[in-house]
């Protein structure tokens, strides 16, 4: 058992949800107890769809327990069938349906429906919302493909002269983070390239789309969370490599187009390509030089995590103090990542583990998911939202894609915001006690009103915020009053870190107190 | 409108409703959502849920758009070791409970909710409670209640958590014992406003269940009245029972006609004498009935179809088709509990079509046929059914909205009229 404030993916059976509702003339049954029908407001409310998920939920109640859950399954499966007649079948348990055993699967096959079944098996106490979609579309490419697998030890047959290189674009879902707008700058990318795009999928494609998958020469793994697994064996079976590349921030969209164009075989100009760049220019301009070495925190979902890390280091020239993922099926790039930046990547699906580090690092800036969120109010650090779990505010109505050139200024134009801007900061600096810009103050170009963040505004929060208890072991350090005033006038987002720096350094120096002067000589100790 | 003092046998004869009982896919929520208001209600308390990860995604997604700076419930996942055996879950569940104490100091009383996966591998929560309320006390209270979709829906879950904090109520005295408990959740607003008109009537010894701090002493007895505010308490009536409290028959405090027959109800069983209600009663009453009329200039023979949501259906049915002239079509409701709506159900319009259960696909089939002006259900349905051309309600706001009394009246109406003003204006600008 484990406690959890907040969780960073549901349970696999909605990662399910997410590739039957981004399809079309594909069913779900799914065998749940009343009130999991809750799923169904993730895609009505949250993402703002127009139709109800292709989902059927048995959703039985205790009094059914008695009876024959089964057969009452084998009813929700044949209802559904008869009144929605799709084209693919997928059926399967939700947490507290599988502990009832029921096998959804072997129980619609003797249905004898006229359309394929897909039997799918997640177990909910083991694995989450990320496997379980991947694992969904992965059998569902395998069990639509299998007619087409080369067989051993053939090659896949070279494009025929005059014909356009085409691709698949692979892994964009329902509530998937930006995932509209993603495929559509990428697609468009692509056409620009001169690459066909063969067939989207799940977002939009249809079980006979899935058929086709191994038309095309390559596939762009556009979110290795969900398409990883797919995009493998597609390579085994069909012979279609895969990209590697995420086209996320100017650099990352630059190695994608190269590396696009050599698995299609084609020339470009990728200088040609991103001269227009106004992410590139606004991070060059002389107003963001006060961005440098920022200390950011980075958690997500792996694709997101190690791009917005390349992104923060190498374009934005923020110092990324850590970099962490949910995505323990991507553990080992996001490591990878993180050794790049001389970091230690964090791997956890704990949300406390995930407060304490931050707490830990005073950051200036965390780059998360919506749970960073909470983590950065209770810690007053500005945030902003990279990755999923998302909600509502962050499926905006505006074209606002992550992934390729326009998706490197929403990178730019979202982080930026949060921070306080440049002269706000210089003058924060330099006087205090001003009666509106008063330290603590939130950044004014916010809109907030002046009172400091310990006064919620708006939200109906009242709660009190408590201070990050930095308890460096037993010993308690006591700060004189006069470095305690001195630390009061550095400004409050690097003012965690400099009474951090400033205890670690008099525990070193074994000093029980810390005066003025230790406030100085810490700060002298860690700049040299 | 005449004052109901005067009419003080029932006028309408009940009529026996013969709802239509459907089975199949039940679009509704499970008790755990009643987390989202309770945890504001009762401040220094704090839910537990034991489930699994699919519990606690639900309740972040229906929460979690407010940034919580410490959140005042959370889930004790469980996962495969847990089914493995059950001392061993207990054993985890001591664990968690510590570290979440351990990081709460400030909570005063702690629910352990129960799930469908706890339930169904029968992890018996309540002796959980029963132990660690005893490593815990007196600092930490620790009660349990069942919030699994396969017990409870929706505001079932408040009936659940309210029936427990009862079990756990003090002895009584007879001495100390509360003339009159009102029961279930109401806005602080509300409870504000009951309160002042409980003391002009001249009640003395009067509370309100849930109290906003858990520490609050009531005592409930055989001379302790109760009187529902809400129509979804079935087990925290049956225990007030136990205690020997009685419940006032009533109408629920919806509306005008229902507040003014509600607190009728209560006086004259308190003794309160018909013209002392009158006059406080009545500037109220009056003043209420005012504020209605723009709505019903809006709402007056617009017809309504009713998903099963909260149990709240056939009260509000029966106000918005008695005072705001609205006609009913089909009223669904998730339970039906005929002696707490007898009174309702005697002022509702025969022609009602009563719906109890769900067959949702079915649901949807009537609903599409009968083309109502406005469809109450839920926010699964809402979009889906706004894209086909439905104007909407979504239900659940009315469990989060002050709606209860006199001066809510009108705002209990505005929420029904607002979707059809907006409707109207958009489209006239697409007009334009």
């Amino acid at each position: 058992m484990k406690l959890t404030l907040w969780t960073y993916e549901g349970p696999p059976h909605v990662g399910a949800m997410r590739i039957a509702t981004a399809m079309e003339k594909v069913h779900y049954v799914l065998h749940a107890p009343q009130g999991d029908t809750y799923a169904d407001l993730l895609f009505t409310m949250i993402e703002r769809m127009k139709k109800r998920p292709p989902v059927t939920y048995t959703t039985f109640q205790a009094r059914d327990l008695g009876s024959d859950t089964a057969e009452l399954f084998k009813d929700a499966a044949r209802t559904a069938y008869a009144r929605f007649k799709p084209d693919l079948l997928m059926v399967g348990a939700s947490c507290t349906a599988e502990l009832i055993q029921d096998d959804p699967g072997g129980l619609a096959a003797a249905l004898d429906l006229p359309v394929p079944i897909l039997p799918l098996e997640l177990p909910a106490y083991q694995k989450k919302e990320n496997w379980g979609a991947a694992e969904t579309f992965y059998q569902m490419v395998r069990l639509l493909g299998q007619a087409f697998v080369l067989p051993p030890g053939q090659q896949r047959p070279a494009r025929a002269a005059g014909v356009k290189p085409s691709c698949n674009i692979l892994g964009p879902t329902a509530l998937g983070f930006r995932h509209r707008d993603d495929v559509e700058e990428i697609s468009r990318l692509l056409r620009e390239l001169g690459i066909e795009v063969n067939v989207v999928a799940p977002l939009g494609a249809n079980p006979a789309d899935i058929a086709r998958l191994h038309e095309a020469d390559f596939n762009v793994n556009l979110y290795p969370e969900t398409a990883n697994t797919a995009a493998t064996w597609m390579t085994r079976s069909f012979g279609q490599p895969s990209t590697k590349a995420i086209p996320i921030g100017f650099k990352g969209t630059q190695a994608f187009i190269t590396e696009v164009c050599q698995l299609a075989g084609i020339e470009c100009d990728v200088q040609k390509f991103s001269q227009s760049s106004k992410a590139r220019w606004y991070a060059l301009s002389v107003d963001s030089t006060y961005l440098t070495n920022k200390r950011v925190f980075i958690f997500g979902d792996a694709t997101h995590a190690i791009a917005a890390a390349k992104v923060a280091a190498h374009e934005m020239g923020f110092k990324v103090v850590g970099l962490g993922t949910y995505s323990r099926e991507l553990a080992r790039e996001v490591r990878e990542a993180a050794a790049e930046l001389g970091l230690e990547a964090m791997i956890t699906d704990d949300y406390l583990e995930v407060e304490a580090k931050i707490t830990e690092l005073q950051p200036e800036l965390i780059l998360g998911t919506q749970m960073e969120r909470h983590i950065a109010k209770r810690l007053q650090i500005p945030c902003a939202v990279i990755s999923s779990p998302v909600h509502v505010q962050d499926f905006p109505a505006r074209y606002s894609p992550q992934m390729g050139f326009e998706g490197a200024c929403v990178l730019f134009d979202s982080w930026v915001h949060p921070l306080m801007m440049g002269l706000e900061e210089h003058l924060i600096g330099m006087f205090r006690g001003d009666f509106e810009f008063h330290e603590g103050a939130m950044p004014s170009h916010l809109g907030h009103s002046s009172a400091p963040m310990k006064v919620e505004v708006g939200s109906g929060e009242a709660e009190q915020i408590t201070a990050p208890n930095l308890n460096l072991g037993s010993q308690t350090l006591a700060w004189e009053t006069d470095a305690e005033k001195e630390l009061n006038k550095i400004p409050f987002f690097v003012r965690g870190k400099a009474r951090r720096n400033t205890e670690k350094y008099a525990v070193e120096q074994g000093l029980l107190s810390i005066t003025l002067e230790t406030l100085y000589d810490a700060k002298a100790h860690f700049k040299s | 409108m005449n004052s109901v003092s005067q009419e003080v046998t029932v006028d309408t004869q009940p009529i026996n409703f013969q709802p239509l009982k459907e089975r199949g896919q039940r679009e509704v929520f499970c008790g755990l959502t009643g987390i989202i208001w309770l945890h504001r209600k009762i401040q220094d308390a704090f839910f537990l849920v034991v489930g699994s990860r699919t519990c606690a995604h639900l309740i972040q997604s229906a929460a979690g758009v407010m940034i919580f700076a410490e959140p005042r419930f959370a889930t004790a996942i469980i996962d495969d070791r847990d089914l493995a055996g059950l001392a061993d879950a207990n054993d985890e569940l001591d664990k968690v409970v510590k570290q979440l104490l351990e990081r709460r100091p400030d909570i005063k009383l702690l629910f352990l909710v129960g799930s469908c996966p706890s339930e169904v591998i029968k992890l018996d929560l309540s002796r959980a409670a029963q132990r660690l309320g005893k490593t815990f006390a007196p600092k930490v209270r620790i009660l349990n209640y069942s919030g699994s979709g396969i017990e409870t829906t929706f505001t079932q879950g408040e009936d659940a958590c309210l029936a427990a904090l009862v079990q756990d109520l003090p002895k009584s005295a007879e001495s100390d014992e509360l003339d009159l408990l009102v029961v279930g959740c109401l806005a602080d607003v509300v409870e504000d406003q009951f309160s002042r008109i409980f003391k002009d009537l001249g009640l003395k010894s009067f509370a309100f269940f849930p109290p906003r701090e858990s520490t609050q002493k009531i005592v409930v007895g055989p001379k302790t009245k109760y009187l529902l505010a809400q129509p979804f308490l079935t087990d925290t009536a049956r225990f007030l029972e136990n205690l020997g409290a009685q419940r006032v028959a009533a109408p629920f405090p919806l509306g005008v006609e229902g507040t003014e027959k509600w607190f009728w109800a209560a006086a004259k069983e308190l003794g309160v004498s018909a013209d002392a209600f009158e006059k406080v009663i009545a500037p109220q009453r009056d003043r209420a009935n005012k504020s209605l009329e723009p709505h019903r200039e809006i709402l007056k023979g617009k017809s309504i179809f009713f998903f099963p949501d909260s149990q709240l259906e056939i009260p509000l049915a029966r106000y918005l088709n008695r005072e705001l002239g609205m006609k009913l079509m089909e009223v669904g409701v998730p339970y039906l509990h005929r002696q707490h709506m007898a009174e309702e159900l005697a002022m509702l319009d025969p022609k009602t079509q009563l719906a109890e259960g769900q067959n949702v696909e079915n649901q949807l089939d009537r609903c599409r046929e009968q083309q109502p002006d406005m469809v109450v259900c839920g926010l699964g349905l809402a979009n889906p059914l706004e894209a086909e051309g439905f104007t909407t309600k979504w239900s659940i706001e009315l469990v989060f909205t002050p709606i209860q009394g006199f001066n809510q009246a009108a705002d209990l109406a505005e929420l029904f009229a607002r979707p059809l003003t907006r409707k109207n204006k958009l489209m006239m600008v697409e007009a334009a």
